[in-house]
């Protein structure tokens, strides 16, 4: 609680954000309004999202065929919006898991899951998974024996990707709303596993 | 997609090369993908080039953007995981090369 009022100087990218939004502002280029409205919107997105279509693919089977095929679509019949980028959607099976990562920034599918954890921008995730996805992985707590095949996905251009969990054993008559409940952020970036307990 | 767009040269499963090329400015081929071979996963679209987007340019005719899988075993020389293990990255067309089956 000590942390609270206390003073911190700005850091250098802060500092550049405050710059270049008045200087946008006193330029009529865009209004705080304008501004206050994107950024509402962005934190009102959240991993519900993302968890809402994972339950609906874990419970109906040719709806996952159709999120598989094209993810942006299928996320419109559930009333999500996913605009003008395209949604790869990558199933993990007993035999595959798959991660993600953008090496280069930080692409993430944010209309599913909202904003990125800060350990998803930070260097040392971005330049290590790529190269030891399964050291990183066992550092989240998710230990995959050797057979099951990692697939990394880096987002380097215009898609995203989401990756649809395995569902977890002893759920075979839960509602599609319990099992949304169990679908975690960390799930669908694949770094760890969708658990009952 | 653009309406202006090249038409694919490569098919899913078809074997490519990334070029081993260093030019400056904002490139979203990461470093170090370049010079490796894959084989084409999927055909994305096609999407302005973001070289030129970069520059201020329409980036037009739109590339077509493949995502690319690769073994991690050629990615990385040392790389200790299974050889099942791999790694997709989307890369535009201009940056690919047909490689020998």
């Amino acid at each position: 609680m000590s942390e609270l009022g206390k003073y911190a100087p700005l850091t250098y990218f802060q500092l550049m954000e405050v710059s270049l939004r008045e200087l946008l502002v006193e330029k009529g280029v865009v209004s705080d309004a304008e501004v206050d409205a994107v950024a509402a919107d962005m934190k009102s997105r959240g991993p519900e999202r993302g968890a809402k279509v994972v339950a609906r693919a874990w419970t109906d089977p040719a709806y996952k065929q159709r999120l598989l095929a094209d993810g942006s679509a299928a996320c419109e019949e559930l009333g999500l919006d996913v605009p003008a980028l395209r949604l790869v959607v990558v199933e993990n099976t007993p035999a595959v898991h798959n991660v993600i990562v953008c090496t280069l920034c930080s692409c993430y599918p944010r209309m599913l899951l909202g904003l990125p954890p800060d350990w998803y921008k930070s260097r040392n995730y971005r330049s290590r998974v790529v190269r030891e996805p399964r050291a990183v992985l066992a550092e989240f707590g998710t230990r995959l024996p050797e057979e099951v095949a990692i697939r990394v996905h880096d987002s380097t251009a215009d898609m995203r990707y989401m990756v649809l969990p395995l569902r977890p054993a002893g759920t075979e008559d839960w509602s599609e709303e319990r099992l949304a409940g169990i679908v975690t952020r960390d799930s669908m970036i694949g770094v760890a596993l969708a658990k009952t307990a | 997609m653009a309406a202006e767009a090249l038409a694919a040269r490569f098919k899913p499963g078809d074997r490519v090369r990334v070029m081993k090329a260093y030019p400056l400015g904002h490139i979203r081929t990461p470093y170090y993908i370049r010079g490796c071979s894959g084989v084409i996963e999927r055909i994305c679209g096609a999407f302005p080039n973001p070289e030129e987007l970069a520059q201020m340019r329409s980036g037009l005719p739109a590339q077509p953007l493949y995502r690319v899988r690769f073994a991690q075993a050629e990615v990385w020389p040392d790389y200790r995981g299974g050889r099942d293990d791999t790694v997709d990255v989307e890369i535009f067309e201009h940056w690919l090369d047909k490689a020998a089956e």
